[in-house]
Formats: structure tokens, sequence, C-alpha cells
């Protein structure tokens, strides 16, 4: 062969590859679904609903006021005694159907909720759709076996749910709300966050379509007030998810009112990386563990605690990735990291990295360009975090990691725990009894194992402490939604 | 004319351990959890890629091409046909670029070489046992020496994985050395067999010896056997090149191999090379695909991109 010199080669782009917009149709404005129908809002309030990657108005949504609440929690009243009369087996029969829509119109749920959200597309399509269609499926599958669910206990529902959900993963939490709330035999009121209400009413539609009976599920549209006043109606149950301060209220508001309540709420999960883990995968883990859903995750694994002798090795890989990290139209097929879900949230984690390096954390950021329009942010790394310091304390709900060390699994158990949250928490180690050792001592609700942020509806989750008490999936998420003889466990 | 951009080949790699320091790199390796590493190629295989990165990922395929053809049934005639090819993939397109080399079986090296001889197209052979690299070490090396004389520009030898499941670690590593100085000037490239070795755990511990006695590639597969070259065992290498480049500053090349029959596979694997090893591994001297009928699904879906439509497959020619 000859010794010719091949010129560097250039850097392999991809060309865009946007998921078309054409599957979805959104409509001007949208009123409140109340007993089977769309109805104008008694308040005569709207208020707009963007795309946060572009800062463009989507739809007008209807603002419940405390009249159209009560309105919705009448209906869901009226419909609640032929519900619960119905056999568990046509129960059934309604969420098969809703589940199988949501996967007919799975395509256009997912590119609605990346437009309304601002996360990617790839996520929405693989994750959150196939996960909100399982939940319905899976609970499905329960509506007829409540007996043999809590044999010798009686299950019977507890009537009218208040549901109350966020904006981080729209579709997915209605439902895990929706799904056991509806198989035990209740009636709802949904509402979803006030940034992104579009695919709860594209489910409203399916809903309708679906001939399930009027008022079974009601879905009121709104901010703050419009939770306030969900709570305060007249509601024998409040599930809720979201910030830890709001589930506070939501707690102090309903204590003594006899009304059952559920709260999933914030985190601050440590992701411990023992010095034998599988390296490369830790790395795809942490980075999926932080900057899935653009780190606007309750679970997410936002404290890296990693074994001293690793340190420089991994952090040197996990530099490495995120420079391989897309960050840009939330409707490319290539995004990793779309945009972030409002201005409030982005001020929130800028104002909060500001602390970090104010507070002499070391800050590293991936050279990436960041469209000109809308809410963004780069993924970002702190190292040399102190457990004192405030991004290592507070919830950021951003893509943003805070990188610590450990000597011993003592140490790491300690750390993780020092925390007034207590969701989640990820362990990575080759060495099963270290992994069952440091799982047993967590005080989290869900322990992942050489894994990060993946769900199952037949998976219990919740909280510890802070991050909020009741279990939503699984088994234990049907116990919330009923009454049960002989005690509570 | 051939079309062939002449490929810039580093001297050939020398070894960079004892064998008792090759044994404890080994035994050291770094573990891979497959669920992890499953899951990122599964990631990494949804990306789309399309348009004018899709044509520059198809002409990359075909100038990282080893057209391959490893038959007992391989004859001079065949190995004209496939030089020919190999050459000028498409006679009505001149402006698609020859394949990197054409890969064959040791008796044939020299019709090869008079096929290919000015033309940039490398000639490569199997040698060394092809394909399950047992039977006595002087006859392997004796067959690998004999295709460096015969012109070789690269030659494709195989683990002895009996010594590695053995975990006989520093005998497999000198094995390899001395398959390394056999092949004298000539490119070597070290088949893991990764579908024999039963666990990606072993896949990075045969990477790890193969480059550090001295592999400038390190292969998937010899096409023999059932599993060829996957996603992730393809991953798992990289990860390794990765790590040892890492650590000695050398650039170890990637071949996938066997099974990589359409053109989306081979853009899977680019998209794993590019966001794991990156831009500098985009090239013929440090990624391949050996295979024989990929070949003309890249020519088909470059015509596609051209006119428009999928033309039939007696448009492309059969050698």
């Amino acid at each position: 062969m000859s010794e010719a010199i091949e010129h560097p080669p250039a850097t392999w782009e991809y060309a865009p590859a946007p998921e078309s917009k054409d599957v979805v149709r959104i409509e001007d404005r949208y009123g409140l679904f109340i007993g089977g129908e769309f109805a104008e809002p008694k308040s005569g309030r709207y208020f707009p609903t963007i795309d946060p990657s572009t800062e463009e108005p989507l739809a007008e949504v209807a603002e419940a006021g405390a009249e159209d609440v009560a309105l919705a929690v009448e209906a869901a009243r009226s419909a609640s005694p032929a519900w619960q009369a119905l056999a568990g087996s046509e129960r059934a029969k309604y969420l098969y159907r809703i589940a199988r829509q949501i996967q007919e119109r799975a395509r256009e749920f997912a590119v609605l909720e990346s437009m309304n959200g601002g996360k990617p597309i790839k996520e929405s399509r693989d994750v959150d759709l196939p996960l909100a269609a399982a939940h319905f499926f899976y609970y499905a599958g329960w509506a007829d076996k409540l007996d043999y669910a809590f044999p010798g206990r009686s299950p019977r529902p507890i009537g009218v749910a208040g549901q109350i959900i966020p904006w981080n993963f729209p579709m997915v939490m209605a439902a895990w709300k929706l799904a056991p709330a509806l198989a035990t035999g209740n009636t709802v009121v949904l509402k979803p966050a006030e940034t992104t209400p579009l695919t709860a009413l594209l489910l409203a539609q399916v809903i309708q379509e679906a001939d399930l009976p009027p008022g079974v599920v009601n879905i009121v549209t709104g901010a703050g007030a419009t939770g306030a006043a969900l709570v305060d109606a007249d509601v024998d149950k409040i599930a809720f998810t979201g910030s830890t301060d709001v589930g506070k209220a939501i707690r102090r508001a309903t204590a003594g009112s006899g009304k059952r309540l559920t709260l999933e709420l914030g985190g601050k999960a440590a992701n411990i990386v023992f010095e034998d883990a599988p390296l490369d995968q830790a790395v795809e883990g942490v980075v999926n563990g932080i900057f899935f859903n653009q780190g606007h995750v309750c679970c997410a694994g936002s404290r890296l605690l990693v074994q001293e002798p690793v340190f420089d090795a991994l952090l040197a890989k996990l530099k490495d990735r995120l420079q391989t990290l897309r960050v840009g139209d939330p409707l490319d097929k290539n995004t990793d990291i779309g945009a972030i879900n409002s201005r409030a949230q982005l001020d929130k984690i800028t104002e909060l990295v500001g602390s970090g390096v104010a507070e002499g954390a070391e800050i590293y950021q991936p050279e990436c360009a960041l469209p000109e329009r809308g809410f963004w942010f780069r993924p970002t790394l702190f190292t040399g975090v102190s457990q004192s310091h405030r991004i290592a304390r507070e919830e950021i709900f951003g893509p943003v990691l805070s990188i610590l060390t450990f000597r011993t699994p003592e140490e790491a158990v300690e750390k993780a725990n020092n925390t007034p949250y207590g969701l989640s928490a990820g362990i990575w180690s080759e060495k099963g009894s270290r992994i069952l050792w440091t799982a047993d001592r967590l005080r989290a609700g869900v322990v992942w194992a050489n894994t990060f942020n993946r769900f199952d509806p037949t998976s219990p989750f919740g909280g510890y402490k802070e991050s909020g008490f009741g279990r939503e999936g699984g088994l234990h998420g049907l116990e919330p939604y009923l009454e049960l003889d002989g005690g509570s466990r | 004319m051939s079309q062939a951009a002449e490929i810039e080949r580093s001297a050939p790699a020398t070894p960079v351990a004892s064998p008792a320091e090759a044994s404890r790199l080994v035994a050291r390796a770094p573990t891979v959890d497959a669920v992890g590493l499953e899951s990122r190629a599964a990631s990494l295989a949804t990306r789309s890629i399309k348009h004018d990165s899709k044509r520059r990922a198809l002409e990359l395929a075909i100038r990282c091409m080893d057209l391959t053809t490893l038959e007992g049934t391989d004859t001079t005639g065949k190995i004209v046909a496939i030089c020919a090819k190999a050459v000028r993939p498409d006679p009505l397109d001149p402006s698609i670029p020859s394949v990197a080399a054409v890969c064959l079986y040791p008796q044939l090296v020299p019709v090869a070489v008079e096929q290919l001889g000015g033309t940039g197209v490398a000639v490569a052979s199997v040698a060394g046992g092809f394909p399950s690299g047992l039977g006595a070490l002087d006859a392997r090396l004796r067959e690998i020496s004999d295709v460096a004389t015969a012109g070789a520009d690269e030659i494709d030898i195989v683990l002895n994985r009996s010594l590695l499941l053995g975990g006989r670690y520093g005998e497999a590593f000198e094995e390899l050395v001395a398959a390394r100085q056999a092949a004298g000037s000539a490119h070597l490239k070290v088949i893991l067999e990764t579908g024999e070795l039963g666990s990606y755990d072993r896949v990075r511990q045969a990477s790890v010896l193969a480059m550090a006695a001295g592999a400038d590639f390190i292969k998937t597969s010899t096409g023999k056997i059932g599993l060829n070259a996957t996603l992730p065992t393809a991953l798992c290498m990289m990860e390794a090149a990765r790590e040892f480049h890492a650590q000695t500053g050398r650039r170890v090349g990637i071949k996938v191999a066997g099974g990589v029959r359409r053109s989306k596979q081979a853009i899977q694997y680019l998209v794993l090379l590019n966001e794991t090893l990156g831009s500098s591994w985009m090239t013929p001297a440090l990624f391949r695909i050996g295979a024989s009928s990929l070949l003309n699904d890249v020519l088909m879906q470059l015509e596609k991109g051209t006119t428009g439509r999928y033309a039939g497959p007696d448009y492309f020619t059969i050698d």
C-alpha cells in the first residue's frame, strides 16, 4: 500500500429528522370536560398554552374556577353509584378500550406531548406513551380481581377522587392516576398541569369515544387556584403528584377533613457508583438518570455519589459523553435533550445553578448551540460539591448533576440518606451482596441496581419523608383507592 | 479507474505488554453490564439518518467495506469478478467509490493481488487456521507469513478461543504476538468470534488481549457460525478501543462482520462508531464492515437517494 495521506475525516452531522406534526389537530380553544361533554367554563376565563421550544401559542384552554370544579365533582358524584355497581369485568372493558386507543393513536399523543411539553419525541414515543398504555392495560386486569388482591377484606371504592398531576410526564401521570382509580370503581376529577393540558384533553376525547359513562372521568384545566379548589371540593380523596411545597399545602388543607390523601413529591436521588461498577454502563445510567426528560423527573438521579478511586475515570467518561448529547428541537427524532418546560422552570434552574457557582462548586457544560427562541438549558455537571451546597440539597428539576465522592459503603449510604427527600436511588456495582446491603439501608421508595429511571406498571412507586406517601403502580397502587375491612396495612 | 482513496495506514502496531502483564490486563478488564450495553445500543439504533447525512453514511459504508468471499467453492473466476466489483461497484456511476479491500482465502491471494494492483483496493486474507484458530501453531504462523509474502495488505486471523475461555491468557497473548510478527508489515485484524465467547465481559477481555498484543483491528466474527456481529457486541468492542486509546494513545480499528446485509444496519454501526469513538474513527483506516451482499443494498439506496425510486435487483451486478 502506498502511504498516501487521507485528510482527517469531517464530522458527520445528522440532517434534521423532524417528526411530522400532521398527525395532530389542535383546536383553537378547549373547554372543560365535565359529565362526558366539553363545556365552556363558568369562569369565562381562558389561558394560552404554548410550545416551550418556540414560545408560540398552541391553543387557549379553559380556566376552571371553583364553580366549575364543583360542577365537575357533582358530575363525578352522580356517576359514582352506577359505576360502583358495574361488574369489575365491565369496568375492565372500558379500561382496555382506552388502553387500545392510546396505542392506536400513540403517534398523535406523542407528537402533541412533545409540542406542548418540550420533551424529545424519542422519549414521548418510546417511553411515555408505551408506559401510559401499559398502565391502563395493567389496571384493567385488576378490575375484576380486587377480592383476590385483598382476600377477606371486602374492597370497596372510596367514591370521588380528585387528582392533580404535574407537567413533566402529562400522559404517564394521567394514566397513573386514572387507571387504578377507575379499576377500583371510583369516579374522578383530574386536573392536568397548566403548562401541559393538551394531551389530557386529547385523552378526554378518547374517553368520550370509548363511551365511558358520562361523569366517570372529568378533566378540569387551570393553574394552582383550580387545584386548590379541587382540594377544597367535596371529594373523598386527593391524589397529588408535584412539588413538596404544594404537597405540604394540600396536606394542611385536607387535615381533619376525612379526605384520603396520597402525595408523590420531589426528590434528590443519590446515584451511587462503587469502584467495581461497570463504568461505561454506569455513565449511560448516570446520563439517563439526570438528563432524561431534561431532568424534569421527580426521581432523577441528581446527586451522583462516586467512590473516590474511580472518580477521575468516571468524570472523564461523563464529560466525553456529554459532548455527544444533542440538544434542540423536541420533534427531531435525534434530539436527546429537549426544551425546558416553562420560563418559570428555566428561571428556577438558572437561579440554582448560579447558587452552585457562587458557593464554589466547579461547573462543566459542553459546547452546544442552543436555539434562539424557546427555553433551553445546557446539560450541566457540578464537581467539588459538598453536602452543604444548595445544589446538593434542593431539587433543581433540570439537567443539572451534582457530583460528590465517598470512601466507604457506609459513607455512601449516610450521604445518600442525608436529604429531606427519599423517592429513589441508584446503585452501581458488580457485587450482588453489596447491592443488597446498600439497598437495605437506603431510605428511598425505589432503588435501582445497575440501571436508572426504569418504570413498569407492576412495580410500586412512591416516596419516603418529604417525597410523599402512598404508592402508585402494582398491587400497592390499588390500595389508596379502596376501603378495606380489617384495618389499614 | 479506481475511485479508491488511498487508506492511510499507520505503522503496524506492536505489543504493549509482556505476557504476564497481558494476563493481568485481561483479568482486570472492566466489567460490562449486559442490560445497560444492550439498551444503549438499541437507543443508538433509533437514530434517524436522512438526506445528506444518509448519503455520506452510505458512501462511507462502501469506502469502509471489506468485500468478502470465504467459500470453499471460490475460484479464480469468482475472485476476478469480485475484484472488479470492488474497484468499480457501479459500472454506470463512476462517482461511487471503491471498497476498502477484498477479503478472501489465502490460496487466492495471488489472483487478487494481480487484479487489484494499482487500484488502491487492498487485498485482505484470512489466515491462521480460519475459522477455528486451532491447529498447530507453526502451521498457523506459516500461513500468516505466506499470505504476507504473497502480497496481502491485511490479514484477518482468529483468536484462539480455546486458550481464552480456558483462562490461559498469557499463552493466547503469545500466540497473537507471534502472529503479529509473522504478519510483518501487513495490517493485522484479530477476529474475536464474539458469538462463541458467551458474555460481553469476555468480549471486552478478548478485545483488551488483542489490542495489547498489537492488533491493528479487532473484528467481531468469522461469519462462519450462527451468531455474528451485533450492535451491542460492536459497542462493547468500541468501548474497549476507546479505553485503550485513552490509556495508550493508540487508535485500534473496529471491523464488524457477518450478517450485515442491509444499508440500515451499516448506518446503525456508523452511528455507534460516531457516538462512541467519534469522527476520528470514521475512516476506512479505522473502521471496516466485512460483507458480501451489503454492497448492492447500499448501491440501491444510493440510487434511490438520487432518483427517488428503487431499481430492481437486476440493475445491480451480482458477482
